[in-house]
């Protein structure tokens, strides 16, 4: 289906300029302009070049037009427009990237907070700027020991890529602490990177930063090649996204699992151990790299199932349709941004569609989220009470 | 205008500073160095001024941890000449520090031409009194002006604005050549992505220009460093977010505030 999208349809050597020549690039000479892409982009009202417009004018040779522009400063990453495309054109990870690193190359003045979030993950490795010799701060608080691929001086079946939020936010550790317990519990040959490891830079990639990530690809391939692992298992999606599209590029040969998928292969083991009733109904959004991305819709969906005392509700957009966070392709750190620009944030629009579920909890997949939802929770009015909580959270709480 | 950018390094706080063993210095085991903040302005507002007026922007910095990677990121946003002079910034002093960069100009690496401006950060974290620019000029035999937050070119030189204390601002005309203590550029200093700095890396040279290090390096006997001593007076309410909200009016409340 559209969205599950192969990797290798470019290489990292190609440009805007080399781009039409290469396989996902003729496919954009095959677009039927149908606007697909367009009416399904969250922000597509925003934008003065709309998915559907970059395409045709990279065909009609008046692409500079739209690097002059910041239009795409308001696209998230979100896969919308490449999952639905009924041509099957790589918008979000091929053409938008490549239109949006020139727009980086060509105008000096980017929104301050975003500018900040790519100068830290250059020099600390991590976006918002923390001690890289923090990182594993966290796990004095694991309660689980979690070892450190350096010390376990062996190969491991699982390197556990923690990533930035996740080691640094307060709320994102609860995911670590959490995957961490349940690594333990089905007694999962694991380790982490420790302080070495940096942010995989998929923000990096999708967000118009390609030396960036270039730099953070380079810098983790070395580390990787220290050691020996069987696969990489991540929590954030977009690590997640960085491990099974790029890295490849830059010669990572082992899989990549997203935690969710990891555990959801592991649930008949698993489901014995989920004893305590959490008694609550639970609405799941699908994060935007693990669902449109990779097409996996349903692995989250079958642990927070076997979970006992668990209802799961729909939202009115789901899987292919669930509405982004808001967080992807640098709208992490642009929220000021839309702000002033007088656009409304995806996160309060996808959270009035969790609270009119009446479910008590919005579970998540992907570290961004967290932040993003418990936010706009806040400013969102609604009657009953309602809580953000990680898949992986919510099965740690079950395994008591 | 032959502008002449003067960049500093300086520890960077993200790390924690630690007093080392000998009780006087920063202990240098986990230390890292990053370009002292208002010299990136000083950076901005010689770029602004060569896109606005025309001219060259050569950056000059003393040997330091991570200086290259600086000088690199100074070209790719389009200085066009990089120099190092290969004397070690550390133990330097201010005073021996404004002497190194004095002598960069009488060495026939850098004269002092008549169209000559040189911009310094005001201050850095290391020298909070501002003295390497003025003490810089002094060297030079130029006029000298601190805590500038604007510099357009005029007719017959430089329109400066100058910022004082509450709030006020004083407008001066400057005859170059000058040295200029920049607090602030007039925009935020420019983001350069990191391909084209890796380009540069590649591409460009940093010119070393030997200066012979200075015999007295330092002015100030360092007796003692410590860390402020914590004075005990905060106090941390624990609870659920109800009561730590109670406990917090009822001391709001006490101290009179509500």
């Amino acid at each position: 289906m559209a969205g599950v999208a192969e990797a290798a349809v470019v290489d990292r050597t190609t440009t805007l300029q080399t781009l039409l020549n290469t396989p996902a690039g003729k496919r954009m000479i095959t677009c039927i302009q149908c606007g697909t892409c367009a009416g399904t982009c969250p922000y597509g009202d925003y934008m003065e070049f709309s998915p559907r417009l970059v395409i045709n004018m990279l065909r009609r040779g008046f692409i500079d037009e739209v690097i002059k522009s910041d239009s795409l400063l308001r696209c998230v990453a979100c896969y919308a427009c490449t999952a639905k495309c009924p041509r099957n054109i790589r918008l979000t990870d091929v053409l938008l990237p490549l239109v949006k690193e020139q727009v980086l190359m060509n105008n000096t003045q980017m929104p301050a907070e975003f500018q900040k979030s790519l100068e830290n993950m250059h020099r600390y490795g991590n976006p918002m700027g923390e001690s890289p010799r923090k990182r594993t701060a966290w796990t004095a608080t694991a309660g689980v020991k979690v070892p450190l691929i350096a010390e376990v001086k062996r190969e491991v079946d699982v390197l556990w890529f923690v990533e930035c939020y996740t080691s640094f936010y307060a709320r994102g550790q609860d995911n670590s602490r959490a995957t961490a317990k349940l690594f333990a519990a089905l007694g999962v040959d694991f380790a982490i990177l420790g302080n070495d490891e940096k942010c995989a830079g998929e923000c990096g990639q999708m967000t118009w930063e390609s030396g960036l990530f270039e730099s953070l690809a380079e810098y983790n391939m070395k580390l990787f090649g220290k050691y020996k692992f069987r696969r990489i298992v991540t929590g954030d999606a977009h690590a997640f996204n960085a491990f099974r599209f790029r890295y490849p590029m830059y010669g990572l040969t082992q899989p990549v699992e997203h935690t969710t998928q990891f555990f959801a292969r592991h649930l008949e083991q698993l489901k014995p151990k989920l004893k305590k009733p959490l008694n609550m109904v639970v609405t799941y959004h699908d994060p935007c790299c693990l669902g449109r991305a990779v097409g996996c819709y349903e692995d989250p969906r079958a642990l927070l199932q076997a979970i006992p005392g668990v209802k799961l509700v729909e939202m009115v957009h789901n899987r292919v349709n669930a509405v982004c966070c808001g967080g992807g392709g640098g709208g992490m750190w642009l929220d000021t941004y839309y702000k002033q620009k007088g656009m409304d944030r995806l996160s309060e629009r996808r959270v009035k569609e969790a609270i009119a579920t009446g479910a008590d909890v919005l579970a998540v997949a992907c570290p961004y989220e967290v932040s993003r939802f418990e936010d706009a929770l806040k400013v969102v009015p609604h009657d009953k009470p309602m809580v953000v909580r990680d898949v992986v959270e919510l099965l740690a709480e079950s395994i008591g | 205008m032959n502008i002449l950018v003067i960049l500093k390094m300086v520890p960077d706080t993200v790390e924690e500073l630690n007093v080392s063993a000998d009780g006087k210095s920063l202990d240098s085991e986990f230390l890292r160095f990053k370009l002292n903040d208002p010299d990136e302005h000083a950076l901005e507002q010689g770029l602004i001024l060569k896109e606005k007026s025309g001219g060259k922007v050569t950056v000059i910095a003393l040997d330091a941890p991570e200086v290259d990677d600086v000088l690199y990121t100074a070209l790719a946003k389009g200085a066009d000449r990089a120099v190092k002079i290969p004397v070690s910034q550390a133990g330097l002093g201010t005073k021996a520090t404004a002497k190194v960069l004095s002598d960069f100009f009488s060495s026939g690496a850098g004269a002092v031409t008549p169209d000559t401006l040189v911009l310094v950060g005001t201050y850095a974290i290391d020298d909070l009194e501002g003295e390497l620019a003025p003490m810089l000029a002094v060297h030079l035999g130029l006029p000298y002006l601190g805590v500038v937050s604007s510099v357009a070119a005029s007719d017959h030189g430089l329109i400066v604005q100058k910022e004082f204390a509450g709030g006020l601002r004083g407008e001066f005309e400057v005859e170059l050549p000058a040295v200029l203590g920049i607090q602030s550029a007039e925009k935020p200093p420019r983001y350069v992505p990191v391909a084209k700095v890796r380009a540069v890396m590649k591409s460009a040279k940093i010119d070393e220009v030997e200066i012979p290090a200075p015999t007295d390096t330092v002015c100030l006997d360092v007796q003692r460093s410590y860390k402020p001593e914590a004075a005990g007076r905060a106090e941390i309410f624990e609870g659920s977010p109800e009561e730590v909200a109670d406990k917090i009016v009822d001391a709001l409340a006490k101290s009179g505030v509500i």
